[in-house]
């Protein structure tokens, strides 16, 4: 187990320095100059060269890859070109935010997923199920941003219960968080309900109902406990996928989550933050996915003594 | 088995009449069970006996009530459970049989356990559910039934899972749980099948003792004849869904008639031996799709069909001996 989990480990850590040096290589496939676009166009080609020398691109480039990870591992990810910040400080200072709206878009993923999944799973062809998969199907397909505006729309402006926008408080985080669960709901709906069709033909549930308990029981112990494995594992990948920040959600609600630092920095090109975020991302995955491994033993007791 | 014995408290404990379950399906309906009866007596055991896909699960599905409902379908029968008809009881009280009243094992001890609970927690569940106990008695009262079931270091081996064990201490386990509340009956499909030879012949011996113990009945569903010859008082031989013969097991084993069961014993190679799977007669069931009532279904292989065989079916008669009988020409013995 524990040589499961050092192994695991090990592999994140080769997986992060890969996406180091991917973050590296982008820096120099990115079409705009860096060094002119702080310049602006106008300045001298002292200046130019003074500020390329200030930012290290002169040297070669396995020295300046090795001083970037030398300085990752110090925690500093360099300056924003543009705001003339740490990267690190703008990242942290988003943090909060991102991991909240995690929180609750997981919450509500789940909160809509599962009830869904387990009803259509013991409806099995049913009116019922036919329906529900339908509108699962509906929000995994339509776009957030109509999701998004939708629901602004009906809870925001049509029924005033929560605010348009913002960051502050619970009542700031239900809309975005609900956009993300309701078209991460139809995907976990239909995990489930596949989990639990599977489970539900399984031998030990047949002793179970033998038993002569609750086919309620039957579903929510014997089965539930079984299907939630691969639920666990896809929550961890979500994890890492959120991370990248709900881009999207983030705009349309003005979230002030790292999403909304990545957009802003696409847009002018600020590298250092976009090199930022995708490792934070990277690191947001391999955590999730390390996270979920973790946790798994102690719900599968199959696990445990490998 | 002593005779007078057996006459001075011969009180039936399941009596199955009639009973036809068929499966609905994409083109159409098919019965998989028709007209069986049979009737077992407190402390005995009946033994049921036939090929691979002539109904012997879909019986005793039918018995416990655990046939999804749709596919399948009772067309008719009655299910006398100590005089109550379990075809017409509620869910609810269903449910208070199940795992009380009758206990069942099944065939698949490897995956017939939950993976994920201590076989602890799934032995006290019955406890809980039927007994009321709660977590701690029931776990104290699983170890107990776990030493019942000839089970070496329970009070280690209640908090392990069923991974950690090997078929045949699952297949204890699972005796535990059905027979953890004491039940008038025991259904047990095909127990021994899927377990190497030495473990089969201790589960049989194990399941021996305990029906001894709780003077219980047993419904033992085979395809070894060796096995019941060992441990019935009473055989039904079904065949494509119907019982053809049925005898107490002497009386069949000395005298059986239907050239099934000759078919069936005959090519045991010598009796009492086990054999892992009923030997084969040539040619194979017919399909469900396939069951005529116009003819005797076994007609196609049997080796002494005459005209009649296919013209008109065989019905179920009384013969002497308490033997019952569905053939027009059986074999001589
Ligand atoms: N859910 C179902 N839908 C359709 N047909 C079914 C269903 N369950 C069982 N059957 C059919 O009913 C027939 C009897 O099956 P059953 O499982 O009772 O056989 P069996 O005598 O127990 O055989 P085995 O010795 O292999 O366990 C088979 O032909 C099977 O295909
Ligand atoms: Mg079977």
């Amino acid at each position: 187990m524990l040589q499961f989990l050092a192994r695991r480990f090990g592999q994140a850590v080769a997986i992060l320095l890969g996406v180091t040096v991917i973050t590296f290589a982008l820096s120099f496939l990115m079409p705009a100059d860096p060094v002119r676009m702080i310049a602006g166009r106008s300045a001298t080609p002292e200046t130019v060269e003074s500020i390329r020398r200030e930012l290290g691109l002169d040297q070669p480039l396995p020295a300046q890859y090795l001083r970037y990870v030398s300085r990752l591992l110090q925690g500093d990810f360099g300056r924003s070109y543009m705001q003339k910040t740490e990267v690190s400080t703008l990242i942290l200072s988003r943090l909060p935010a991102t991991l909240l709206l995690l929180a609750g878009a997981i919450f509500f993923e789940l909160l809509i997923g599962m009830p869904a999944g387990i009803f259509a799973a013991t409806r099995r062809g049913r009116a019922s199920d036919n329906w529900i998969m339908a509108i699962s199907f509906a929000g995994v397909s339509m776009p957030q941003f109509v999701i998004g505006l939708l629901l602004l729309y009906l809870f925001a402006y049509m029924i005033p219960i929560f605010p348009l926008g913002g960051y502050g408080s619970l009542m700031h985080l239900v809309l975005p968080a609900l956009t993300l669960g309701i078209s991460g709901g139809g995907w976990y709906s239909r995990m489930m309900r596949s989990a639990m069709i599977d489970v539900l033909r399984k031998d030990y549930i047949r002793t179970a109902r033998a038993k002569g308990m609750r086919e309620q029981r039957v579903i929510l112990v014997h089965g539930l406990r079984n299907a939630i494995l691969p639920i666990i594992a896809m929550v961890g990948l979500d994890i890492g996928i959120f991370m990248a920040g709900a881009v999207v959600v983030e705009s349309v609600y003005g979230w002030p989550g790292i999403g909304q630092l990545a957009w802003q920095a696409i847009q002018v090109v600020d590298i250092p933050i976009i090199m930022g975020v995708t490792l934070v991302a990277a690191i947001g995955i391999v955590t999730g996915n390390l996270l979920a491994d973790l946790v798994m033993p102690f719900l599968d007791p199959r696990l445990q003594l490998e | 088995m002593a005779e007078a014995g057996k006459a001075a408290r011969a009180e039936t404990v399941l009596t199955v009449e009639d009973l036809t379950v068929g499966f609905v399906t994409e083109t159409g309906a098919v019965r998989a069970v028709e007209s069986i009866g049979f009737s077992i007596d407190q402390g005995k055991t009946l033994g049921l006996v036939g090929e691979s896909g002539c109904g012997k699960s879909v019986t005793a599905m039918a018995v416990m009530r655990l046939l999804q409902m749709p596919p399948a379908f009772v067309a008719s029968g009655r299910i006398l459970f100590d005089g109550q008809d379990l075809l017409t009881l509620p869910e609810h009280r269903m449910r208070s049989i199940r795992g009380n009243r009758i206990g069942m094992i099944f065939q698949e001890p490897m995956t017939s356990l939950n993976p994920c609970f201590t076989v602890g927690f799934q032995i006290g569940e019955v406890l809980r559910i039927h007994r009321g106990m709660n977590r701690s008695e029931a776990r104290d009262r699983a170890v107990e039934l776990m030493e019942g079931v000839g089970i070496g270091a329970a009070e280690s081996r209640v908090d392990q899972y069923p991974h950690q064990l090997s078929g045949g201490l699952r297949q204890r386990v699972l005796i535990a749980i059905a027979l953890a509340c004491q039940p008038r009956l025991l259904i047990a499909d095909e127990p021994t099948t899927a377990l190497d030879v030495t473990v089969q012949a201790q589960i049989l011996n194990l399941l021996a003792r305990l029906q001894e113990q709780l003077d219980m009945s047993v419904l033992l569903i085979t395809h070894d004849l060796g096995v019941v010859a060992e441990t019935c008082d009473h055989v039904a031989v079904m065949y494509a869904g119907r019982v053809v013969e049925s005898a107490p097991v002497a009386e069949l084993f000395s005298r059986p008639a239907h050239p099934y069961t000759c078919g069936l014993m005959s090519a045991i190679p010598q009796l009492g031996r086990r054999s892992e799977y009923l030997p084969t007669i040539p040619g194979v069931v017919p399909s469900l799709e396939n069951r005529s009532v116009h003819q005797c279904c076994f007609a196609g292989r049997c080796l002494q069909s005459q005209m009649i065989c296919f013209k008109q079916f065989p019905p179920l008669k009384k013969e002497r001996n308490n033997h019952d009988l569905a053939c027009w020409n059986p074999c001589e013995s």
